[in-house]
């Protein structure tokens, strides 16, 4: 919902600033703008689309990003690539100590998914990596939060430190360290209570832990649907703990996780995992790449836009449209529109470079596709006369071209009923707002043009 | 009258007077002091920063909408609602020539919420004990605070005199069923729960029953956590509820729970669920922390979901009706008490 809103306005900027010979700091300011809008969209904070967005402009001044040849491209280039950029680190991997357990604390808000991401590190770690894991349970306050950990552990078939939840968690976590150094284990994974940050009493028994078991990762979980509070959030865990990096929980939901920016932004430690699912194995390595596009809310949805500014020709386009409105549309009409689309590639090329496309599938595409060969081949096969005034197309015509084009009378059929719907759709825009905006309606809406 | 005079009439005046104390207004007073200590740490990223603002500034100008749409915007009320309300607020103002920026943040606490009334039919936010057992079904994503919620909603109406159950439902997330069972033993209630993967709508069916039979007041069903976007799962969830529609005399009340901290997302969720089931009203959860909770405006504004219950802290005892106007006085009172 959010993309299409987006794309679009892409879209247009780019058009208005294609129109011009080269980019002024005018229309770059005008597609900032844009920018600024999906960014807090997707819920990163204002303050730090505010420096983000300053950034960009002074890199693009900076670049002479006004001389460039496509200058358009190059904002939007710089614009992800600063974002990869400032969410991106090659510290992504956690580091392991080699003759000691090496320790993982996990904190966070409650609700944001320490017990579950503590499973799921724990069969990375034992399952990927062969790694000898201990868990610890210090979360004596929410009910059953042990129960859990237990049943998770059991799952995994990984030891857990288990005192219930009469137990201190700093001396829960101290004996968890003591047994994993007794009984040299590579990893102990310390999940912790949900707190808020501005709770002193339970920030300070995390600095406790803090002190005394020496974790060498503090890891905090963020939820990729959380909003602008992110910020102050990150900020204080950081401020208290020196954290050394976050885990992204609910990635699989339909959030754009502008936190993940905003944490960044705000502590400078990387994301090293994002949680993909409800499964115990789904633990993913974060990809900086991915997520700039997600935050964006475009995929490659920039190329596409390119592909089809550059490929469309505007005459032609603008010629057809008018036909249209004008309610002359014809089968050439539609034969020409269809080349146009085609000139962008394969349908399931353009298709993979728009987000948020899962629906159709390969299957799917490749009938599409033959379709539009059909077409054309079925059109083709008609006489121009055929062709401008497809209402004169009886039987005898039908079986002619049936046979001309190889194909059976119930494909003109299809080609004559495609035709009747597109032209009833044009009468149906034209009577909501006069005109037809081509292509970017296509494929959007997740709807096959032909 | 103003807004913030309106309010300052309806929660300060009465102190003064000093009235008598019945248990009815002692308990009134209770709720308000509630909402104004769980919104303290909201209150001094809202209000004081409105107030700081109106400070630095003689009279209003560009510079300063710009500043209030940052404002609303960090306290998540979203692009679109934010940049409306801003335009419409400047136009307002300059036809009127307003540029005293106090008055101009009083106003802009009334539009924020103007919509909200607008758009409320008259809605009762307790539930309401006409037939038996009222059925109440506990949906959300995951780690908003459902289970909890659940405990507060159940110790609430046990103080009301209600015979109350509880149906642990959600039998995908491992102690779900553990946590919901701990919290029925402390409250001293009966719990039905089912094994673990069992389908979750015969655990449904059987609490209903139950319910049904044993003449409960009020039968609380917790649900698993699930996102919006999982198709099986939401599928699952209109499995329950048919399930506890069928079996029950009147349709159930359906609360969807939505944490404070949440972003834009929230309006996607509040559209999925109702889309899926009739969601009656929203539990706003964790609101003492410092988010804002914008977000619930935004759902009223596109979806017409009122807020019912509001979370303000991690007591079982935490959990307030909602009440637009303890919310606003919460949320604002350090202004207020400029007026």
């Amino acid at each position: 919902m959010a993309f299409e809103a987006l794309s679009e306005k892409f879209s247009k900027v780019i058009k208005k600033i294609k129109g011009e010979s080269h980019l002024s700091e005018k229309n770059m300011d005008e597609m900032l703008k844009e920018v600024r809008i999906a960014l807090l969209e997707a819920d990163v904070n204002y303050k730090v689309v505010r420096d983000f967005v300053n950034g960009v402009k002074e890199k693009a001044l900076g670049e002479k990003v006004f001389d460039q040849l496509n200058p358009s491209e190059m904002v939007v280039k710089i614009v992800r690539d600063e974002l990869v950029n400032l969410l991106g680190s090659d510290a992504c991997e956690l580091t392991y100590n080699k003759n000691k357990p090496t320790i993982v604390l996990l904190v966070g808000l409650q609700g944001s998914g320490k017990t579950t991401t503590a499973g799921k590190l724990a069969y990375l770690m034992k399952n990927k990596l062969n790694k000898r894991v201990l868990m610890a349970a210090c979360d004596v306050y929410r009910p059953a939060a042990i129960d859990q950990l237990d049943q998770i552990a059991k799952q995994i078939n990984v030891p857990l430190v288990n005192f219930g939840t009469k137990e201190n968690p700093v001396n829960i976590a101290l004996k968890a360290k003591e047994q994993a150094y007794n009984d040299h284990y590579d990893v102990l994974i310390i999940d912790t209570a949900g707190r808020l940050q501005i709770d002193e009493a339970l920030m300070e028994e995390l600095k406790n832990i803090k002190e005394k078991v020496a974790p060498d990762e503090i890891l905090l979980l963020t939820d990729a649907m959380a909003g602008q509070d992110s910020v102050n959030v990150a900020k204080k865990f950081n401020e208290d703990l020196t954290l050394t990096g976050a885990i992204m929980s609910k990635m699989d939901g339909d959030s754009r996780g502008g936190a993940a920016l905003s944490i960044a932004h705000v502590t400078g430690v990387p994301i090293k995992f994002i949680g993909t699912g409800e499964k115990i194995s789904d633990l993913d390595i974060f990809h900086p790449d991915r997520m700039a596009e997600r935050i964006l809310g475009m995929g490659d949805v920039l190329t596409l836009i390119d592909k089809v500014s550059e490929n469309i020709d505007e005459k032609d386009a603008k010629k057809s449209v008018k036909k249209m409105v004008e309610g002359n549309f014809t089968l050439e009409d539609m034969l020409k529109q269809m080349k146009q689309v085609q000139k962008l590639g394969s349908l399931g090329g353009i298709l993979k470079l728009i987000p948020g496309m899962p629906k159709v599938n390969d299957a799917q595409l490749s009938a599409a596709e033959k379709e539009m060969k059909n077409f054309e081949v079925i059109i083709n096969s008609m006489t121009p006369e055929e062709r401008a005034h497809p209402e004169i197309l009886k039987n005898s015509r039908k079986v002619r071209i049936a046979k001309g084009s190889g194909k059976t009378n119930a494909d003109v059929n299809k080609v004559l009923k495609k035709y009747d719907q597109m032209k009833l759709m044009m009468k149906q825009m034209r009577g909501k707002n006069g005109k037809f905006n081509f292509p970017s309606g296509m494929g959007i809406n997740g709807k096959m043009p032909f | 009258m103003g807004l913030f005079k309106f309010l300052k009439e309806k929660f300060t005046k009465k102190k003064e007077e000093k009235v008598e104390l019945t248990p009815e207004s002692k308990k009134e007073e209770e709720s308000l002091k509630k909402y104004n200590d769980g919104l303290e740490k909201s209150r001094k990223n809202f209000s004081n920063k409105l107030d700081e603002l109106a400070k630095r500034y003689k009279s209003a100008n560009q510079e300063y909408f710009e500043e209030l749409e940052e404002i609303l915007i960090e306290a998540d009320c979203g692009v679109s609602f934010t940049i409306n309300t801003i335009e419409n607020l400047l136009e307002y103002t300059k036809e009127n020539s307003i540029t005293n920026p106090k008055e101009i943040n009083e106003m802009l606490v009334d539009r924020m919420f103007l919509n909200y009334l607008k758009e409320g039919e008259d809605i009762k936010n307790e539930l309401t004990f006409d037939h038996k057992p009222v059925i109440l079904l506990m949906t959300g994503v995951n780690g908003v605070g459902k289970t909890t919620t659940i405990a507060k909603l159940a110790k609430r109406y046990i103080a009301q005199g209600k015979k109350v159950m509880l149906v642990a439902a959600d039998t995908f997330r491992a102690g779900a069923k553990e946590q919901l069972t701990i919290w029925a033993n402390r409250l001293e209630i009966p719990i039905v729960t089912g094994e673990d993967n069992e389908d979750p709508a015969s655990v449904a069916y059987k609490g209903t029953k139950k319910g049904i039979d044993e003449e409960f007041d009020l039968v609380i069903i917790d649900t698993a956590g699930r996102l919006q976007n999982k198709k099986n799962l939401m599928e699952e969830l209109r499995k329950i509820y048919n399930v506890v529609t069928k079996l029950s005399e009147k349709t159930p009340e359906c609360f969807l729970v939505i944490d404070a901290t949440t972003g834009q997302n929230g309006v996607l969720q509040a559209k999925a669920f109702k889309e899926l089931i009739n969601i009656t009203g929203i539990v706003i959860t964790k609101m003492d922390g410092t988010s804002k909770g914008g977000i619930i405006l935004a759902i009223r504004e596109e979806l017409g979901i009122p807020v019912r219950f509001i979370g303000l802290g991690e007591k079982d005892s935490d959990l307030e009706e909602f009440d637009l106007d303890k919310y606003l006085y919460g949320l604002c009172s350090s202004l207020i008490k400029d007026e």
